[in-house]
């Protein structure tokens, strides 16, 4: 996909003034926060199980090549195959050359983010493959040929009524006049059109929320059932995984299981949790024929033992995404790239490279909201502030900021000179301002006084009243 | 498998973490966990005598959408499955695993049409048995194989899954040693699905709605 983070400003600009996608954004807050608390405040223990979590991922990231080692050497003795992928083009490559093996033609898809993150779709169709989604928010946004906008409700972005009109201009072959006021009759549309896809598919590709090293199993997380009809029915299953899914055992699967579905949506267990192990057996009379896990590393070995490595602690449930205030007010797209929101934010730059992230570390109030509900206690504000410092260092901001930043950080490290500058400045603006007390338009500020006025300082500093004021306190009580 | 991308990724991995590759003491730390496999916390919830948790898993299940009835053997489970269909005004169709468990269960005596073994895609109603449950969530743990094949769980309309009480245990990590005690350390069947209620989406304006790829209701029939 083509990347638009270095244009994130101009992206918020379109996105707040799209009405549509306002009002499908009011969905996010209503939808997530309430029902996440709920699930949370059943948990006595759910603090508890967080920091055991983060011990467990902190463990595994210390100790991941010996546990890749384990995983792949279970995979394998299962009767599957482990790819390794450098990065997202290597990655393809493997996924065509299974495909090119098996004279694939069409490929169902459960939920995955390491799709986007390489692009699987769009190569498929430029070889000839017919990608299907079947996730029902991923089938949506694949009629309207754009990329999720949040990483577990791919289509929070689109509205019912939209979903309405891409249904009847690409469901041509059904009564036009048939009512689809209901959500419900859109979501049984989608099933029954679906349904028949399963069975045809040469290869069914999931993503995985765990990989586990004890048994050699992928683990999907799913509410809606399409992901283990994708596994289960198509007759290749090709599992698109990170280096940074790995977890020791089962044991530590239940533990992080326990906060993934109570941080994503408010549920104590997602409806459907499946552990695959291998290629159909002997004896059973379903399951696909082949197994393969593409294993893709793309720049995650190298954020180990940097201040990102927390990052990769990242289990994907998006509390973060749907707490900030940034990601309600302008939306997953704006992010410009696969991840959106906070986890994205510290992420893409990891993935991409600070240059081609733009504004992503600065895209955040620092409000602290996606740190204090994260299952896995990372410090998002924290690294996005690491990213803000790599972008000074790298020359990467204009000139005017970087100057602005270089005076300012001249004063703020000189305590006698900056409140001596700022008690002059006081009374001069106050004067500058006049008797509105404001000001309409002020140089180097344009972009700030364009929306409101800029109210005039009252003529003396915070630490003249300041201690002025605790001089009087001090006084009363003498 | 390309051996040289795997060396260089577990290279590169390793000079992140200032590893060395053979470290013994490393290497036997990993294997003791992964042996040893520690529980860690396990929520008070699930804590409890059986027979309450056979409650708490009712009370959970139901939590999560799905139906249940509770019978005194497996004598009574055709006129259960029956009676359910019936009252939801489902067709008298059923696919049934061939789960040996099922074979003192009288469907001949009902007016249902049975179809045995793997799911079509056709299919109005499956009836397949769990190994075991979990009371902390009202979830239901179903192993693939023979007996229960995989798609019975999810492509017919209407799911019948029969569990016996006394399987029924406290949380999640009680499932783990009855896996490796019929598998073996590090074994598992093909695929184990942890079930929790019908399948559902959030996916139009985040609004809940039951019924989504999977099966539509979702009916536990507990045998003591």
């Amino acid at each position: 996909m083509q990347i638009t983070s270095h244009t994130f400003k101009a992206n918020t600009v379109k996105a707040l003034a799209d009405v549509e996608l306002q009002r499908a954004l009011g969905h996010v807050e209503k939808g997530f926060i309430d029902k996440r608390q709920t699930a949370v405040d059943a948990l006595p223990e759910f603090d508890a199980l967080r920091d055991n979590a983060v011990a467990i991922k902190n463990h595994t990231l210390k100790h991941l090549d010996l546990y890749i080692e384990a995983y792949v050497a279970k995979v394998e003795a299962s009767g599957g195959i482990v790819h390794f992928a450098e990065d997202a083009d290597h990655a393809r490559k493997i996924f065509l050359d299974i495909a090119r093996k098996r004279n694939a033609k069409t490929v169902t898809k459960g939920k995955t983010m390491i799709s986007e993150e390489i692009g699987l779709n769009a190569f498929l169709e430029e070889n000839g493959i017919v990608p299907v989604e079947t996730d029902l928010g991923e089938y949506i946004i694949q009629l309207r040929g754009e990329h999720p906008s949040h990483i577990i409700a791919p289509a929070v972005h689109v509205t019912r009524d939209q979903v309405e009109a891409d249904f009847r201009r690409v469901h041509v072959d059904l009564d036009p006049n048939r009512n689809l006021v209901e959500p419900e009759t859109l979501l049984g549309e989608a099933r029954q059109i679906l349904r028949r896809k399963y069975a045809e598919a040469d290869i069914g590709v999931t993503g995985a929320n765990f990989l586990i090293a004890e048994t050699g199993s992928s683990v999907i997380v799913t509410n809606e059932g399409n992901g283990d009809l994708t596994q289960l029915l198509g007759k290749c299953h090709v599992v698109l995984a990170s280096i940074e899914k790995l977890v020791p055992t089962l044991e530590d699967t239940a533990q992080i299981l326990r906060i993934l579905a109570r941080s994503a949506t408010g549920q104590d267990m997602s409806v459907y949790t499946t552990l695959s192990t291998g290629p159909k057996r002997d004896a059973d009379l379903d399951g696909p024929e082949e197994y393969h896990v593409i294993l893709l590393d793309n720049g995650r070995s190298n954020m180990l033992g940097t201040e990102f490595e927390e990052m990769l602690r990242c289990i994907r449930c998006g509390a973060c995404m749907n707490h900030c205030p940034v990601y309600h007010a302008v939306g997953g797209h704006s992010y410009g790239w696969v991840y959106p929101g906070p986890m994205g934010a510290v992420l893409t730059p990891s993935l991409i490279g600070v240059d081609k992230s733009g504004h992503l570390p600065n895209a955040s109030t620092f409000c602290g909201r996606c740190e204090s509900v994260c299952p896995m206690r990372i410090p998002l504000p924290k690294m996005m502030r690491h990213w803000r410092e790599k972008e000074f260092e790298s020359h990467l901001q204009p000139r005017t900021q970087r100057t602005g930043l270089g005076v300012w950080a001249f004063f703020a490290r000189r305590p006698v000179l900056y409140r001596a500058a700022v008690s002059m400045a006081m009374p001069l603006l106050k004067l500058a301002a006049g008797r509105k007390r404001r000001f309409a338009s002020l140089p180097l500020a344009g972009g700030w006084t364009k929306w409101r006025d800029l109210p005039a300082p009252e003529g003396r500093t915070f630490m003249q009243q300041y201690a002025q004021k605790s001089h009087a306190t001090t006084g009363d009580k003498r | 498998m390309s051996a040289s991308t795997r060396e260089a990724v577990l290279g590169r991995i390793r000079r992140s973490n200032g590893a060395r590759p053979n470290d013994p003491e490393r290497r036997r730390i990993v294997e003791e966990r992964m042996a040893g496999a520690p529980v860690g916390i396990v929520p008070q919830r699930g804590r409890l005598p059986q027979d309450e948790q056979v409650a708490l898993f009712i009370r959970m299940a139901e939590r999560a959408n799905a139906t249940t009835a509770r019978i005194a053997g497996y004598g009574d489970l055709a006129d259960e499955v029956s009676r359910w269909l019936r009252e939801n005004n489902f067709p008298a169709d059923l696919r049934m695993s061939e789960d040996p468990r099922f074979a003192n269960a009288d469907f001949d005596a009902t007016s249902l049409t049975i179809r045995k073994g793997v799911s079509d895609g056709d299919d109005l109603n499956g009836l397949s048995h769990a190994e075991t449950a979990i009371a902390e969530t009202g979830t239901l743990v179903l192993v693939s194989g023979p007996e229960n094949p995989t798609s019975l769980n999810f492509l017919p309309e209407n799911h019948i899954v029969v569990v016996k009480a006394d399987s029924i245990g406290g949380e999640m990590e009680a499932v783990f040693p009855m896996l490796r005690a019929r598998y073996g350390k590090g074994e598992m069947p093909r695929s184990l699905n942890f079930v929790t209620g019908p399948s559902r989406s959030g996916d139009i304006e985040q609004t809940l709605l039951l019924g989504a790829h999977g099966p539509r209701a979702l009916h536990i029939v507990i045998v003591d």
